[in-house]
């Protein structure tokens, strides 16, 4: 590397920020609101059980994010999905709880109603051409009913352990305490999980080797690449909190098992939207409908099928939301569906379509769970809340359009 | 020229230009009070330019020149200032509300009303009025979107006089019209004339031009040509010399052509409008093209060519489209957008923006979106064989950005096309069917698009080329279809070619009446 590179100019520096304000933004954002709660709830933000915690709360929204993204970037909205994810956890429940059914079969049997349901709701916007919002709001109506017709009004539960530690189970270490401990000692903690710290090493290793690779490719074919000072400092800020949580879940008591199925649905996710080609006709058809009708690409199919993801990722979302809670009420899923919208357009995704990351989505859900969190620690009200939510929605959006406008 | 009576409108010298492209070049409208005058000239001509500078929809003091209007100099900044002072225009496109009544379409922007409440019985009553005016005897609260095409032109026309109308601009009215309907409005233009209203119609069809105007300009490549006294007789071959011009200015590249067997042939082509059910717009189209053929498709905006191509196309256009379309002799199934591709179509579509690229994405993007199967293995992309090809195709086509991963919509708008035709290239078509390919774009990118055309040529490729300007069509094809009304109406070869011939075969009126067949 020459010094050139290492130093480029100040005005190229601020020129690249001008145009990549919002991905930067976002991550430092989230940091800058963690922090912010740390110093204002002295510190019980970042205890380890309030972090496992943070998960857990947040777990369902965020594959429910991954969903979104999808529909949002082709285009689309979905209201219905906290009434589908609230209707799928009672037909767990009564499947369950009151016909005994086993384990397995209802979580086939879930994931399968879920993609018949968004099949439905999908089938009339593809096809028909009517619009989601409409479709999607009709959806909630009815989804929210069926929720309390089948549970007839009622609790239904509680569920066997086993459908419980779909939700609340931790993944066991790979070494014995024996080992564990004194390792844990030398820090100064009771225990370390070293499996749990032992993937946050190779995670970190395979996000700086990855972006290394990326850089030089980028480089090979003469692309202007991300300034090496923002590069590392990038890194080093997202493998730094990378570290810290995972040291701070090794203390207490390792990965949840729904912190393992969220990071490998944000990957598969992230992979499918950014290196395959469905994922890439997605964008195509948000961008331009027309254009990528005419490039060959089934548009109808495609939204359909953004519709059958989004049903399953609700169902998987109801089956780990019915597990926390350890029982399906006809209340479950109300307005969840406002929080994911809001997710992912605090990440960065457009209304109209065709932009949108899910790594932006999955920040934005964190944004928006931490601040539940902290405020709910500080003891604000839920009517606070809900207000600087509001704004903070407002917010995100107006810094985009604003970004936008200013690069012309 | 005899001394002209006194004028109500004189534009003089105007020049207007546009980032690359001088639309207008000093160009001179002299319009007498109480006269018809005709405005002709081809698509591009910059006849709706001028039209636009009139009217303030482009402000004054964004053109050169002055435009003096009833003895006054007028200095319009939008379109309310000069319909304050009578000057109205009424667009091809009309710009009527369809879910609107005929009397709130009338007064829409000019609601009679007292403190923001609308009177509607004096409303009513002024609409049956204009109506009976313009011989409409529909009533007042129809709503616009249950009425024809040419009792809607009626409605505009009602409007227009609702404003107390002086001058009043018509840009193509009778385009869409039946031949009754067109009728019917030239004998209404003809009242009005009686009336004291002065007229602008800007026409195509010169049988109509020579029965209601007094006076005919004729623009070419954004210059006044000639001004012609129709009293005096009118003469249709002198308007066609005049607007197609006789001058060679464009330069085209040198083809020795080198044809091959018949590539695509397609036989009793026939397509129906998708909305209107009874209106066909493509009428039995036959042709073929051969290997190595720049096959030419000459006709104004609005006689189908569009359509042919988008309906061949993976009837992306179009409804109950039949006929049949062969491949080097066999029959293929180009029923949808992916099964045209598969069997060896690509289409270059008119319009690049709304069509043809996704603005927000990048070239490289763009480039590999209708064959992404060629830089995938599994259905999962390989970046740096897109960016591989991106940047061959840059290179070859010399676009000129700064990396591949520019947006799109940053380039210029002949390097847009390059994209456009670099995205249709990748996915190895045997006939390239393009539309309009150099529109909007300025000289120099022109020369390198036909010089990309003339490549592809020259590799055997099949070329269907159709555009709104006759003499790149007569510089580049081999084979001219000349299309009217749907229809392929002549067909004339490289060296029979001429512009007047092509102009001739367009304006001839077809013999039988009416559209549908």
């Amino acid at each position: 590397m020459t010094v050139a590179e290492t130093a480029p100019k100040a005005g190229e520096l601020k020129a690249y920020l001008k145009t990549h304000m919002r991905e930067y933004g976002l991550l430092f954002a989230l940091i800058a609101i963690m922090v912010f709660f740390q110093i204002v709830t002295s510190g019980t933000l970042m205890r380890p059980v309030n972090i496992t915690n943070l998960f857990l709360q947040n777990s369902y929204i965020i594959i429910m994010a991954l969903g979104m993204l999808i529909v949002i970037v082709s285009g689309n909205i979905d209201l219905s999905v906290g009434s589908v994810m609230g209707f799928v956890g009672a037909f767990a429940a009564v499947m369950i709880v009151k016909m005994g059914a086993p384990i397995w079969l209802t979580i086939a049997a879930s994931l399968l109603m879920g993609a018949a349901i968004g099949a439905a709701q999908g089938y009339w916007i593809a096809y028909w051409k009517i619009p989601s919002f409409i479709v999607t709001l009709a959806g909630m109506l009815v989804f929210r009913g069926a929720s309390l017709w089948l549970l007839e009004g009622q609790s239904v539960g509680p569920f066997p352990p086993e459908f419980q530690r779909l939700s609340t189970g931790f993944v066991p270490d790979l070494f014995p305490r024996s080992v564990t401990e004194p390792i844990g000692a030398l820090f100064g903690q009771r225990n370390l999980n070293l499996l749990c710290m032992g993937v946050g090493v190779l995670a970190s290793a395979a996000i700086l080797w990855s972006g290394l690779r990326r850089r030089a490719r980028d480089a090979a074919y003469g692309v202007a690449g991300e300034p090496a000072s923002f590069f590392w400092l990038r890194n080093a800020v997202a493998i730094g909190a990378l570290l810290f949580l995972t040291f701070k879940l090794a203390t207490f008591r390792g990965f949840p098992n729904v912190l393992v199925s969220m990071a490998l649905l944000t990957l598969l996710y992230a992979f499918v939207t950014q290196n395959t080609v469905i994922g890439r006709r997605v964008y195509a058809l948000g961008g331009n409908e027309k254009a990528a009708k005419l490039s060959g690409i089934k548009t109808e199919r495609l939204t359909f099928l953004a519709f059958v993801n989004m049903g399953v990722l609700a169902a998987l979302a109801g089956l780990i939301f019915a597990a926390r809670l350890n029982t399906a009420t006809p209340k479950a899923g109300f307005g969840i569906e406002l929080d994911v919208i809001a997710a992912v357009f605090i990440g960065g995704a457009a209304m109209a379509g065709g932009a949108g990351k899910v790594v932006g989505a999955v920040i934005g859900a964190f944004i928006m769970g931490v601040m539940n969190n902290g405020m709910s620690i500080m003891g604000i009200g839920i009517d606070y809340q809900q207000m600087i939510k509001g704004l903070v929605l407002l917010a995100a959006v107006i810094f985009d359009v604003y970004n936008k406008r200013r690069q012309g | 020229m005899n001394a002209p009576m006194t004028a109500l409108l004189e534009m003089r010298d105007i020049t207007k230009e546009f980032p690359g492209v001088k639309a207008l070049d000093r160009v001179n409208l002299v319009v007498a009070k109480g006269e018809i005058h005709a405005v002709c000239g081809e698509n591009g001509a910059g006849k709706s330019t001028l039209m636009k500078v009139l009217s303030g929809v482009y402000p004054a003091g964004s053109y050169q020149g002055e435009i003096h209007y009833d003895g006054a100099l007028a200095e319009f900044r939008n379109l309310a200032e000069s319909e304050a002072r009578g000057v109205v225009i009424i667009h091809q496109e009309l710009a009527l509300i369809p879910q609107l009544s005929i009397a709130e379409n009338i007064f829409l922007g000019n609601e009679r009303a007292a403190g923001g409440v609308i009177d509607w019985s004096e409303t009513y009553r002024r609409t049956e009025e204009l109506l009976a005016k313009v011989g409409l005897r529909d009533a007042p609260g129809v709503l616009v979107e249950t009425l024809g095409v040419g009792k809607q032109q009626l409605v505009e026309i009602a409007k227009a006089l609702s404003k107390d109308v002086r001058l009043l601009i018509l840009d193509e009215p009778t385009a869409a019209l039946q031949e009754t309907d067109s009728r019917k409005l030239l004998d209404l233009m003809l009242e009005l004339k009686a009336q004291g209203v002065t007229c602008i119609i800007i026409s195509h069809k010169l049988n109509e031009v020579r029965q209601v105007a007094d006076t005919v300009t004729v623009i070419r490549d954004g210059a006044t040509v000639s001004r012609i006294d129709a009293r005096e007789g009118l003469s249709e071959d002198r308007i066609v010399r005049d607007m197609v011009g006789r001058d060679m200015s464009h330069r085209y590249p040198e083809r020795t052509p080198k044809l091959g067997d018949k590539v695509l042939e397609v036989t009793g082509w026939r397509v129906w409008h998708p909305e209107q059910a009874e209106r066909q717009v493509i009428r039995d189209i036959s042709f073929h093209v051969r290997a190595g053929e720049v096959l030419g498709i000459a006709g104004l905006m609005g006689s189908g060519r569009t359509e042919l191509a988008m309906s061949l196309f993976g009837r992306s256009w179009g409804r109950n489209v039949s006929g049949e379309v062969r491949m080097r002799g066999r029959p293929v199934d180009v029923s949808s957008a992916p099964k045209a591709i598969a069997a060896g179509l690509a289409y270059v579509t008119e319009d690049r923006k709304h069509l043809g690229l996704i603005l927000d994405e990048s070239l490289r993007f763009n480039n590999t979106l209708a064959n992404l199967r060629g830089v995938s293995k599994g259905g999962v992309l390989n970046e740096a064989e897109e960016t591989r090809v991106a940047e061959g195709y840059r290179k070859a086509m010399a676009t000129r950005t700064p990396s591949v991963m520019q947006k799109v919509g940053n380039l210029s708008g002949g390097n847009q096309q390059k994209v456009v035709l670099a995205k249709w290239l990748f996915t190895e078509p045997e006939v390239l069917i393009l539309d309009e390919p150099t529109r909007g774009i300025d000289v120099g990118a022109k020369y390198e698009i036909y010089t990309i055309i003339n490549q592809l040529a020259a590799q055997g490729k099949a070329v269907v080329m159709i555009s709104s300007e006759m003499p790149e069509l007569l510089g580049m094809c081999d084979r001219i279809h000349v299309m009217n009304e749907g229809a392929f109406v002549g067909e004339l070869s490289a060296a029979e070619a001429s512009q007047e011939r092509i102009m001739s075969l367009i304006v001839a009126q077809p013999q039988e009446q009416g559209v549908a067949g």
